[in-house]
């Protein structure tokens, strides 16, 4: 059977599942609808947690990333799994208890205020909608890359798919069909990495095989990779930076607060029956969630030295002169999968200085040494423009894995966005027809009218989503950090200080979160442009671009938001009146597991 | 809740022993995986630089064993004081 047909079948067959659990998993009820009748089990719900955390991105660029920045990438692995402690120690059990739908539903009631509740809202909008732009974009990208279809008409199909179990089955349809998402993704994602880490390594474990020995050498794999990538002027791959060891610090406070603070994250713990449940949760979640991030480092150094080694002979070598002309490869010669991603325009070659043959280096590296070896080997410039994503879409052709694992790396990545994206149009649309509709407009409907209004603009939020999918705004790249900027510097410290502190008031919670969400803005603005719009960044008012703040990349301000977010929060919360005293008994409630009922919408 | 005094003392454990778990989450990723990365490099386990370990395996490894341990002793800590879900 051809790739091709190969790739329909499996793909078929996989929507074909999703489809069927729609149909078995209808929400007859609002409780059914916002949290799948309250009675997930813990594994069920952390396999769900799982596919939802790991988005396209997760599956399709991080790796790639990863490649790039070598240990340094290791801040959004540590990033994007550190928040799961905070989030089981700090937050999921106590908003459990609290035993409501929906984030914005405790903010307004542990803050008695409409207002608070508004920006909460607010601020899960953009967050989520930020995000689902990526994961629209990423549908389109895995459709047109597998299935030869145009972007938009993938996108079309996947809206299509996503209509069917996230409407009629709201978040026990969701849910159930993560569970299936889940196991695509994962065998999708390990399956490619064990044969080649076989390949490399000799043993079957990635994440074994990272830290053993290179076959046919006496080096490590590690040390080859060192060897290879500082031989042609890149940063040595285990210790290489991302700016500094202090941004690379604040990046990483800025993913594990953001991570605890994702509406759509948090709302999967109120699909458990009890409080001991909710923490259990958070750590199956990381069990799942760490298959897939434990193996991405693997995949990353292993694809690149792979890469490397297809276009430079010299790496297979003992002592290999990487520079001795014979030793590149030849244009004319290459193999088959790069012809394959040159016309996707992933994988570029410029044939800089004529010879027929590809030099891939670091063409910006400032080293003085290295620069004179390459000027004595007559290179023009690095020749190859090579796209991250490659990283983990191209690998099984790169190894020559059989053509079902090609396919099942298709079906993986539609996997991973397709829940993701299921997931967060829920959080978006409980916030309006649960917060907005039923808790502040319309207070008087029924049960049944709040399930239409649920579906209708769970309907209309799968159209806007589509729609940006389509026309994605120009800063879509800088999307995703955005989410959890924002995430990060405001619901984190207003959930936090909403446990922690029995004191903290509304004055308070709202100045925090509007201070700590509008210097993240700023910051982000500042660097980047006023909504993102190219010319209209204002450094200059602060000095300039490289001494700003310590060096702190802009995606790496959420942290700093969220302690100007604590520390205004705590100053107006000195100025202004406390707390009334029933509020204070509720926190008490809330810190405590005993009492817990199913989640409701009651007030 | 019998009364206010095992109230504030459950309370009480119930923060040191969050206190003690993000004491070790924090001295894994921030620790070693970052600031002492580079002095831990040094050291290797089998082909991995012991610090990069940290960064892109071992954090998330202690991070499964945090959450497991805090939910057993939390268990545990709810029947001490008979706060516990039936």
């Amino acid at each position: 059977m051809g790739l091709q047909a190969m790739t329909y079948l499996v793909v078929g067959l996989t929507f074909a599942i999703y489809i069927g659990i729609a149909v078995w998993a209808r929400a007859g009820s609002t409780s059914d609808f916002y949290s799948a009748g309250g009675n997930v089990g813990p594994v069920i719900n952390g396999m769900a947690i799982g596919a939802d955390w790991m988005s396209a991105a997760s599956f399709i660029s991080m790796a790639g990333l990863i490649a790039n920045m070598g240990y340094g990438g290791g801040l959004f692995l540590m990033g994007w799994t550190g928040g799961y402690v905070l989030l089981a120690m700090l937050l999921a059990p106590y908003l459990r208890k609290f035993g409501k739908y929906t984030v914005p539903s405790f903010v307004s009631t542990r803050y008695y205020s409409t207002g608070a509740s508004v920006v909460a809202v607010l601020c899960l909008l953009a967050a989520s909608l930020t995000y689902i732009i990526g994961q629209m974009t990423g549908v389109g990208v895995a459709f047109s890359r597998f299935l030869g279809v145009s972007n938009s008409t993938g996108i079309y199909i996947g809206m299509g798919i996503v209509f069917l179990y996230a409407v009629f089955g709201g978040m026990k349809g969701i849910t159930y069909t993560q569970v299936a998402q889940y196991c695509v993704l994962i065998l999708a994602y390990t399956v490619p990495a064990i044969f080649i880490s076989m390949q490399l390594t000799g043993n079957p474990i990635p994440q074994l095989g990272l830290g053993s020995g290179f076959v046919g050498t006496d080096m490590s794999l590690l040390g080859k990779l060192d060897e290879v990538v500082t031989g042609l002027g890149f940063g040595k791959y285990t210790t290489q930076v991302p700016g500094s060891l202090l941004n690379m610090f604040v990046y990483t406070v800025s993913l594990m607060i953001g991570t605890a603070g994702l509406p759509h994250v948090i709302m999967r713990f109120f699909t458990v029956a009890t409080v001991k449940d909710a923490r259990y949760s958070a750590g199956w979640a990381l069990i799942f969630i760490a298959l897939l991030y434990t193996t991405a480092p693997a995949v990353a150094a292993m694809a690149r030295l792979n890469l490397h080694a297809t276009v430079n002979q010299a790496v297979m070598q003992t002592d290999g002169d990487l520079f001795a002309p014979e030793n590149s490869l030849v244009y004319a010669e290459r193999p088959d999968w790069m012809k394959r991603w040159e016309v996707t325009g992933l994988l570029k070659f410029k044939d800089m200085n004529g010879d027929g043959r590809i030099q891939y280096y670091n063409g910006k590296s400032k080293n003085a040494d290295f620069l004179a070896k390459v000027e004595a080997a007559g290179w023009k410039g690095s020749e190859l423009m090579v796209n991250r994503d490659i990283m983990v879409l191209a690998n099984p052709e790169i190894a020559l894995l059989p053509n079902w694992v090609i396919a099942l790396v298709a079906a993986g990545g539609l996997a991973a966005a397709l829940s993701t994206a299921a997931g967060l149009l829920l959080a978006i649309s409980s916030a309006i027809s649960h917060d907005l509709f039923k808790n502040i407009w319309f207070r008087d409907m029924t049960d049944a009218q709040e399930l239409l209004a649920g579906k209708i603009a769970m309907a209309c939020s799968i159209v806007a989503a589509g729609y940006l999918g389509l026309n994605p705004p120009g800063f879509a790249a800088g999307t995703v950090a955005i989410a959890f900027g924002l995430a990060a510097s405001s619901i984190f410290p207003c959930l936090m200080m909403g446990i922690f502190s029995k004191t903290m008031n509304k004055e308070g919670a709202i100045a925090g979160m509007l201070s700590g969400l509008g210097i993240t803005m700023l910051y982000v603005f500042a660097h980047k442009g006023l909504f993102f719009i190219k010319g209209t960044e204002f450094l200059g008012l602060f000095g300039g671009k490289s001494s700003f703040f310590f060096g702190i990349s802009p995606n790496a301000f959420g942290a700093i938001g969220a302690l100007v977010n604590f520390a205004v929060a705590f100053a107006v919360k000195n100025m202004t009146p406390p707390v009334p005293e029933n509020i204070a008994q509720m926190v008490e409630d809330v810190r405590i597991p005993r009492g817990s009922k199913a989640v409701d919408g009651a007030h | 809740m019998s009364t206010d005094n095992s109230s504030k003392a459950y309370w009480k454990e119930t923060l040191a022993l969050v206190r003690n778990m993000l004491i070790i989450w924090f001295l894994v990723s921030y620790g070693a995986g970052i600031l002492f990365a580079g002095a831990l490099n040094s050291i290797s386990l089998g082909g991995y630089p012991l610090g990069f370990w940290f960064a892109q395996q071992g954090s998330i490894y202690v991070f499964i064993i945090l959450i497991f341990f805090y939910a057993k002793k939390m268990g545990k800590l709810d029947e001490k004081y008979d706060v516990h879900e039936d």
